[in-house]
């Protein structure tokens, strides 16, 4: 029986529960003639619950351990033509064995030993989940008897549903938590295997970074240079091009909106900006690479300059644009929880808006204004589609903005898109670069909002 | 008798100046001027934004409405037995089996008589898309009646023809500078002059899936893997979300544990997409064996990346219920739980709807994380499932507008458009929701 | 003097005073709302007058309009016409910088800016362009903080965030700000509400100092206080002013029977 057939049927068999449940406590109640903190359709969830959650438990478990413990099962018993063979070929071997099991097609014949294991495979797989279907259906069978038996007026089964679904809550509330841990430990793991391969110190400091070509066959890693400086370089150029458009543009913006624009044109003009906002990355990478690295290329063409289509201006550019609802949002809100009482005050001494703005708004907002900015810059250099996009892809280690350069994303991207194979000093180089951007980016976060908390509570 | 007052009040004052005499009206008319200025920086600002706005819209709408047009020529095409079907068996197999591109050919050389050298016929046949041999083949299996016939067919035009028709090639333009030479500007001009040109409602586009054929490549396939992606996120994530949103804002005692749930949430809503792409990678296909490309993998990584975003959408909404509202229920003997599944939860639905619709489009534009998951993959079948390779339609955006082909950027735009669509129509959605709903305490 | 006036002052009995400002026919609306209706009112020049009524009544509204301070709200609109030493502050010559620089406010609860309690002060100055050096300014300072009564507890501190201060000495702080730009009027509105009894003598005592050289108007919410402080009483309600005059006869023979509702605690 399929997974997804199994689900239908405990989900059939808990409704079940659920109307039993109900008529067997309604039946219970009339007779019992005494009220209980349960009302009937308590006691049917009590009784649904027990059908359907221990055995959907047991399901999701062996669904998910039923292929290592059957590969390992194959593997323990290998005929010797395996006997000593690679651990790279054996994970091969195990993806062969699965494609002929599931009747999948293999290029070439399938020679008798390999139509053996995945016979093998395939007895094991049979005999997995029918073992998973009587399981999983007894479960079910059983937890309902016992359940059953139980329901009585005295039954507190209000108690007992509520407690469940608080557990519920606590488990749904710690998987935030468990993605960072994922985040965490996936990029950790790779990454410490690519420091395995290519120095710590070469990935920090290095000046080199060419991941595709073997420059010398000595060399670490033997597969390419793998230092890091020019990624961080190029990110950084076309970070600081971008909040050079994004923050005073933002910032000023979101200083019109608070302190000079009429109630009416707020209403129209930042609609407006949320559709900047909500312009998706890969359409502001289109129109760098189409418009804007064209524009500027050809701009440069009247004016003598060189200035190649993919530059970081171009990209860093569209990256501020994007950035502008970001930066003038985040600073909407801080100014305007600036109080009042201090405009007031300022007003009242017969300062002019432009003085009040610079004098003392902007003065108070300063910290919530720094932790915009940081996470602006955070959200920069995470950007992956514009830079993907509109930049380069060689590694350039220049401070001219009008030179193409790249990005940790870019690399990212480069890296793990297309044919991988894991293990490679370049795939794994992929998860060093998203550990240092991840790492980047958490500080920047954690310290905006900090500058934030603490402005809340200034004000608050 | 005002100077008088002030100097009444201020006599002993030390000040070089006050507030009434030249110096100080001087001053006055410049720090207006500053004032004014500064409004005017602001305006500029905005000024600014909106116009990049509007340049990104009209450049993509500028490039891209065209997708939804396509030139058709026209052919007659002799349904010639001795080629669909010599023998006369009426056999769909034998049917199939022919070569139409001949019928298309001949109709092609009928039509220009005067061409005759090879590689001319060559580009002459390439006038209309490699799809037209396809559609005579499905015509005629479904109308086996009319073997043996002359009919006229209207075929898609190879792309670089449409673009020419669509004047997005300058056909003044020196030859050397375009893709389409003299002659075929000479062959379609003839064939516009005698109505065998015409440009129709693309319907392909979206219909089909993707394709090497700009001409007849469609967003279809990337709209329904997107449906599939963001079916998948929203089952896994709003339910989810809704939890620990009532968990943290209603249960949860104020620890260490729930301070740091908390900080991780606000941080992960910041932690760049492209990271959750790579914990998809190594979780979700290198641990847990998901299938590359499928839609289950995309959703599953956008649902932990939208997950944060309805946290604290979610937590707003049930924090802007008035405690009041607690108070009462509990007050009437309602549980805790009765409480919040009874009264506040339903009242701050709209908000968590709201939050929940916002988080989609932001899901629904999301590309980098799709590409670390093998979601980039050229994919012409539509999905019909969750576990199907499929694409999504900003990576299909993000595929397009990197094929060299001229009309592709037409076809790129064009995509945006829809995606465009799609989030504009979701904001409406939220935007409705949040007026038809707001509440004030 | 207007006729409206002469009236008035042959009523409450005070012909002799030298008027500062005076409001003919005010009326202020929010929007639709009216909060304001058609208030005549004459303030003696270096007097104290307060302002009583119920919440709501329009005291603060009407505070508000005489540096104009109701500008600064969407959808108001004051109507009428009010006086600063004969000059009609709603009239398009008059500066409303200028103006707020000649009327000083001081707010119900304490607004110092997150600045040093000397940059505080010096705010106003600087702004308005009135000291040319550093010594011009401390000197100012130090006038302005002696005059606030504040000098003498933060003579040693005069870096130091303003914002640190207690209750009191902030509303001190913010009445030496006001007073650092030489304003010949100077409004309180409930200076004292947020303050403790200690704190609020203080300010009741520099009130009585301040009277020699400024016209204060103070809207209040406490009888006692007006009593305490103030030389002239108006009592409003439900945005009209209904009496005005001494003080002393205010609170003891008031000829309205809304004022005597008041000040007896019928209402309020």
């Amino acid at each position: 029986m399929p997974v997804s057939t199994l689900a239908i049927v405990l989900v059939l068999m808990a409704l079940s529960a659920f109307y039993m449940g109900r008529r067997r406590a309604t039946a219970a109640q009339a007779n019992g003639g005494y009220r209980t903190s349960s009302r009937p359709h308590h006691h049917g969830l009590y009784l649904a619950i027990w059908v359907a959650i221990p055995a959907a438990l047991v399901a999701a478990f062996w669904l998910l351990i039923q292929g290592y413990v059957i590969d390992s099962i194959v593997l323990a018993d290998l005929p010797p033509a395996y006997a000593d063979i690679s651990p790279d070929r054996l994970n091969l071997l195990l993806q062969e064995i699965h494609s002929v099991a599931g009747g999948g097609i293999v290029g070439r014949e399938v020679d008798d030993g390999l139509r053996l294991l995945a016979e093998r495979y395939h007895d094991l797989s049979m005999i997995g989940d029918a073992a998973r279907l009587v399981l999983v259906l007894g479960l079910a069978i059983g937890a309902f008897v016992f359940a059953l038996r139980r329901i009585s007026p005295r039954l507190q089964a209000r108690e007992r549903v509520e407690k469940v679904i608080m557990i519920f809550l606590i488990v749904a509330s710690t998987i935030s938590i468990l993605t960072t841990v994922g985040i965490v430990l996936s990029l950790l793991f790779e990454t410490m295997r690519f420091f395995d391969k290519v120095p710590i110190t070469e990935f920090l400091f290095g000046l080199n970074w060419s991941p595709q070509t073997a420059l010398r066959s000595d060399q670490v890693g033997s597969s390419g240079a793998f230092g890091a400086v020019p990624l961080f370089a190029g990110t950084l150029l076309i970070t600081l091009i971008a909040m050079l458009v994004a923050v005073p543009i933002g910032l000023m913006s979101a200083v019109y909106m608070t302190e000079f624009a009429s109630p009416r044109f707020r209403a129209t003009v930042k609609p407006l900006l949320e559709i900047l906002a909500g312009v998706p990355t890969v359409v502001y990478g289109f129109f760098a690479a189409l418009t804007v690295g064209v524009f500027f290329r050809d701009l440069g063409d009247a004016i003598g300059l060189d200035i190649v289509s993919e530059s970081a201006l171009a990209a860093g550019v569209v990256m501020g644009v994007m950035i502008i609802p970001f930066v003038s949002s985040l600073s909407d809100d801080v100014i305007n929880a600036v109080p009042q009482s201090l405009r007031d005050g300022s007003y009242g001494l017969g300062a002019t808006r432009a003085e009040t703005i610079r004098l003392v708004i902007l003065p108070a907002a300063l910290p919530g204004i720094v932790g915009a900015v940081m996470l602006a810059i955070s959200r920069a250099i995470g950007e992956t589609m514009i830079v993907v996009m509109a930049a380069g892809f060689a590694a350039n280690l220049t401070a001219n903005p009008l030179e193409a350069v790249t990005t940790v994303t870019v690399q990212i991207v480069g890296l793990l898109v297309g044919d991988q194979e894991f293990d490679s000093a370049k795939t794994l180089a992929a998860f060093a670069l998203a550990l240092v951007l991840f790492l980047v980016t958490l500080g920047l976060n954690v310290m905006a909002l900090m500058f934030v908390r603490k402005y809340r509570e200034k004000y608050d | 008798m005002t100077d008088q007052a002030i100097n009444e009040s201020g006599s002993e004052s030390v000040r070089s100046s006050t507030v009434s005499d030249d110096a100080f009206r001087g001053r006055l008319k410049r720090r207006h001027a500053a004032d004014r200025r500064f409004r005017l920086i602001g305006l500029g600002a905005i000024l600014v934004a909106l116009t990049m706005l509007g340049i990104i819209l009209v450049s993509i709408v500028g490039k891209g409405y065209t997708a939804f047009v396509a030139t058709e020529i026209m052919l007659t095409v002799d349904l010639d037995r001795s080629v669909i079907d010599p023998k006369g068996t009426g056999d769909p197999a034998v049917i199939g089996a022919a070569s139409y591109g001949k019928l298309i050919r001949d109709a092609m050389m009928a039509a220009f008589p005067e061409v005759k050298e090879r590689r001319k016929l060559r580009s002459l046949f390439g006038l209309v898309s490699g799809e037209a041999s396809h559609e005579i083949r499905q015509y005629v299996l479904d109308n086996p009646d009319a073997i043996g016939t002359r009919q006229a067919f209207w075929f898609p035009a190879d792309d670089n023809i449409d673009m020419l028709v669509k004047g997005h090639i300058d056909r003044k333009s020196a030859e050397g500078d375009r893709k389409v030479s003299n002659d075929e500007i000479a062959w379609v001009e003839q064939l516009e002059a005698s109505g065998a040109v015409r440009t129709v409602f693309n319907s392909r586009f979206f219909s089909s899936g993707d394709s090497r054929e700009p001409e007849i490549a469609g967003v279809w396939g990337a709209v329904v893997g997107s449906f599939f992606m963001l079916v998948v996120t929203l089952l896994l994530s709003f339910p989810i979300a809704v939890m620990t949103a009532v968990y943290l804002e209603e249960f949860a005692p104020k620890n260490r544990w729930t301070d740091l749930i908390e900080v991780n949430i606000n941080n992960l809503a910041a932690v760049p997409s492209i990271v959750f792409g790579l914990l998809g990678l190594a979780v979700f296909l290198n641990v847990m064996h998901l299938p590359r490309s499928a839609p289950i993998v995309g959703g599953l990584t956008l649902a932990l990346m939208t997950l944060p975003t309805i946290v604290i959408a979610a937590r707003a909404a049930l924090g802007a219920v008035p405690p009041s509202i607690r108070q009462a229920a509990l007050g009437m003997g309602a549980s805790p739980m009765q409480t919040v599944l009874h009264h506040v939860l339903p009242l701050a639905m709209p908000g968590i709807l709201t939050g929940t619709i916002l988080g989609m489009a932001r899901a629904l534009g999301e590309t980098a994380p799709l590409l670390m998951i093998g979601m980039v993959a050229f994919i012409v079948d539509i999905p019909s499932g969750v576990m199907d390779p499929a694409t999504a339609l900003p990576v299909q955006i993000y595929l397009w507008a990197d094929s060299p082909e001229r009309a592709f950027v037409e076809k790129t735009s064009g995509a945006i458009m829809v995606l465009l669509g799609f989030l504009i129509f979701m904001n409406a959605i939220a935007v409705l929701l949040r007026k038809r709903f707001e509440r004030r305490w | 003097m207007s006729q409206a006036l002469a009236d008035r002052t042959a009523r409450t009995g005070v012909p002799d005073d030298d008027i500062a400002v005076s409001g003919r026919d005010i009326s202020v609306f929010y929007g639709e709302k009216q909060a304001l209706f058609d208030v005549d009112i004459d303030i003696p020049r270096q007097q104290v007058t307060s302002l009583i009524g119920p919440s709501g009544c329009g005291k603060s509204t009407f505070l508000r309009c005489i540096n104009r301070m109701n500008d600064t709200i969407p959808g108001c609109r004051v109507t009428g016409e009010l006086f600063l030493d004969g000059e009609d502050i709603n009239s398009p010559r008059i500066d409303v910088v200028q103006l707020r620089a000649r009327v000083g406010m001081v707010f119900q609860k304490p607004n110092p800016f997150p600045k040093s309690i000397y940059d505080n002060v010096a705010y106003g100055p600087r702004i308005h362009g009135l000291v040319k050096n550093r010594g011009e300014a401390d000197e100012i300072v130090e006038r302005s903080l002696e005059k606030a009564g504040l000098l003498k507890e933060v003579k040693d501190r005069l870096q130091e965030p303003g914002t640190g201060l207690s209750g009191g000495q902030q509303q001190r702080l913010c009445i030496a700000r006001a007073l650092a730009v030489g304003p010949e009027v100077l409004l309180m509105d409930e200076p004292c509400s947020a303050l403790d009894p200690i704190a609020t003598a203080r300010i009741e005592e520099l009130i009585e100092e301040l009277k020699a050289n400024y016209t204060i108007i103070i809207v209040t919410h406490s009888m006692q206080q007006a009593a305490r402080v103030s030389q002239k009483t108006a009592f409003f309600h439900l945005g009209q002013l209904v009496e005005a005059g001494l003080t002393e006869r205010i609170f003891t023979s008031p000829e309205d029977e809304r004022t005597q509702g008041y000040i007896t605690g019928r209402f309020g």
